[in-house]
């Protein structure tokens, strides 16, 4: 470990990738902040950036970075404007708008920067320590074991995705499936499904997908209903500091909540945003009556733990990514995606062939994270301005970038055409409530999830490796129940709420 | 019939007719000696358009009983947004697509970015202007210079 911890040491710290992590939390941090522009928006618009690096560590750090940058500008929209940004820090702005408007925003963002800080250390800390225990345990699996991995990760997405939605989240996974499956498969020397189009021989662009699936349906939405930010306040951002009293009182909520954070990010399916209003749901239940009150009306504990949490569950979610190569939310699929495009398989081995992708990611979080704290703490005044970029501006760009890297892509004209029908299609999706998320990590893992399982169908004549194999059969088994609770669940409760009307 | 189901009876056909491919006329092509494997081009698929016509089924048939959320807009009253601005900005990103060979990146996007912002409102030409015209002129550089990636900066007959 310490071997690797030096390795990573070396990595992160050569000039370029600090200049990655820099970038990419400032990038993050200033496109986070513009209202309905989520982190799986601008993740996907950089993509080709990153690819063109042409350096898996670089990309990973850049995106990286990106990634935790767009929820800490998430929640300085949450805070200053009630606007937030990003899904995952909706929370944050229960308690952090009702202080920005008592005329606290400074102290507001401070805890905000502490807290995420801190959220992210420690998940980068625990992430040091689970990610090599778990692929050491992934190693001892056979392509067997990996198809019914992916497939308890797909089942497990559909399963958390709420009351009515298993459903369309399963329908949406399978969607996925069905698009990875067009084009030409590594096994066989064989178009399938391309109806004789020649532009479809290689599949579709993932990069296509990724914009057209998130960033286009969120400009399209812009566009709809324009959002009006009413600025309360005068703006002005002073008093950063915090009191000592403070400072003790949000400890204990900052260490519940990074280890509580990154734990609910590891799970596949429960990302930022559960682990937020957990969080905050969990903290107001250990508050003393007194300070339940104050939730809602500006509460510093209200503030730190959604911020604690949604950081600590962005750090968590890279677990499986790096150790099973099964990403658990859109965002580490999107990465999951960046890293296949430039021939790095993640997953157990990950850590054995390429160390210092591995660990130079882990070393880049607590960079990146000590730059969001010390960059972005003196310079928000000023980066708050972003807000006020006009919206006549701002839409067409977003719509730019996501044709441009579409086409960056794949030099192909085709593929814009084929971005703006996706991306009809999406909104459509979008506007039935459909979830989008299982769409993409459906389409970015069907291409393993079909090899692994062409594999075990191979080397046992036939499906019997479910039955042979017993971990593969129970972990098949858990896909079952992972689909079935929901609606067992909600069976019971209406068949006692039932019982309950006829009993009065 | 709520949109969604609306939307599960397309995804169902789409289903059905991949699943017709998968079962009835892809194995039509498969050489003799494939046809030896336990996995064909086909197997896969086939499981998958069961999968999903059984989850189109059930959202079309409402099975899976679930409490409505109020969405972010909502598309019955879609008449009251900003559609003829969605719309002509759609209409706008397939012109860019099919003009951007032709007539080059430079002109293609600036255009691009100075009608998207007309459409949404924007009547400030001194502003609009330069914004549009500079900003295709650096991504151009940073595409071409920094990625390294050919793009077509002028119209084909100035033999850009």
């Amino acid at each position: 470990m310490l071997e690797g911890l030096l390795l990573g040491l070396q990595t992160a710290f050569s000039l370029q990738n600090l200049l990655m992590v820099i970038g990419g939390c400032l990038i993050g941090t200033f496109i986070g902040m513009l209202p309905g522009l989520g982190p799986m928006s601008i993740i996907a618009i950089m993509i080709p950036v990153a690819i063109s690096l042409g350096d898996p560590s670089a990309a990973l750090i850049l995106l990286a970075g990106v990634y935790y940058g767009a929820i800490f500008g998430g929640s300085t929209s949450s805070i200053l404007l009630n606007a937030p940004g990003v899904a995952g820090t909706v929370a944050s702005s229960f308690d952090g708008y009702p202080m920005a408007k008592q005329g606290k925003a400074g102290k507001a963002l401070t805890i905000a920067a502490i807290a995420s800080f801190a959220g992210g250390s420690i998940g980068a800390l625990l992430l040091m320590v689970f990610a090599p225990a778990l692929s050491s345990v992934a190693l001892l699996f056979h392509s067997a074991e990996y198809f019914a991995l992916m497939v308890v990760g797909l089942s497990a997405i559909a399963a958390f995705a709420g009351s009515g939605q298993v459903a369309k989240a399963m329908m949406m996974t399978v969607l996925g499936l069905i698009m990875a499956t067009v084009g030409e498969g590594a096994l066989f020397n064989m178009p399938r499904f391309t109806m004789g189009i020649m532009d479809l021989q290689s599949g579709f662009g993932f990069i296509t997908l990724a914009m057209a699936m998130f960033a286009l349906p969120e400009a399209l939405f812009l566009v709809l209903k324009p959002k009006t930010a009413k600025q309360d306040g005068d703006g002005k951002i002073s008093e950063l500091r915090i009191s000592r009293a403070e400072a003790k009182a949000i400890a204990p909520v900052i260490g519940r909540q990074s280890l509580q954070g990154f734990f609910i990010g590891v799970l596949p399916g429960a990302g930022a945003t559960i682990a937020s209003f957990l969080g905050y749901a969990v903290e107001r239940n250990l508050a003393t009556k007194e300070e339940q009150e104050e939730f809602g009306k500006g509460s510093i504990k209200g503030l730190a733990a959604p911020e604690t949490a949604n950081n600590a569950a962005c750090t968590g979610s890279f677990v499986p990514l790096l150790t099973l190569g099964i990403p658990g939310s859109g965002t580490t699929a999107i990465l999951l995606g960046a890293l296949i495009a430039l021939n790095v398989t993640p997953g157990p081995r990950l850590m054995i062939d390429d160390p210092q992708i591995f660990w130079s990611v882990i070393i880049s979080m607590y960079i990146g994270n000590l730059i969001l704290l010390v960059l972005n703490l003196p310079l928000i005044p000023y980066i708050a301005k972003v807000l006020a970029i006009p919206r006549n501006y701002l839409i067409p760009f977003i719509l730019f970038f996501t044709l441009m890297g579409a086409y960056i892509g794949q030099n192909n004209a085709t593929e814009l055409l084929l971005l703006v029908a996706f991306g009809i299609g999406a909104t459509a999706l979008k506007f039935a409530d459909y979830p989008l998320a299982p769409l993409l990590i459906g389409f970015i893992l069907g291409g393993m999830l079909e090899d692994n399982f062409s594999r075990s169908m191979q080397l046992y004549d036939g499906i019997s490796f479910i039955w042979e194999r017993p971990m593969t059969l129970a972990l098949l088994v858990i896909a079952v129940i992972l689909v079935m609770l929901p609606s067992f669940r909600a069976r019971r409760a209406k068949a006692r709420a039932e019982g309950v009307a006829e009993g009065d | 019939m709520a949109l969604d189901r609306w939307i599960s009876l397309i995804l169902l056909g789409v289903c059905l007719v991949y699943g017709y491919t998968a079962w009835f006329t892809m194995d039509a092509g498969l050489a003799p000696f494939m046809k030896r494997n336990p996995i064909w081009p086909s197997t896969f698929p086939k499981l998958l358009s069961v999968l999903g016509i059984i989850a189109s089924t059930i959202i079309l048939l409402g099975i899976e009983k679930g409490s409505p959320k109020e969405a972010d807009i909502d598309y019955r009253r879609l008449g009251e947004y900003h559609l003829g601005q969605a719309l002509g900005l759609l209409a706008l990103m397939i012109a860019y697509a099919l003009c951007l060979r032709p007539l080059g990146f430079l002109i293609s996007t600036s255009a691009f970015l100075i009608l998207g912002s007309y459409i949404l409102g924007e009547r400030k030409w001194l502003v609009m202007l330069p914004v549009s015209l500079g900003a295709s002129g650096v991504v151009w550089y940073l595409v071409q210079e920094v990625l390294g990636i050919y793009m077509r900066p002028l119209p084909g007959i100035f033999g850009g």
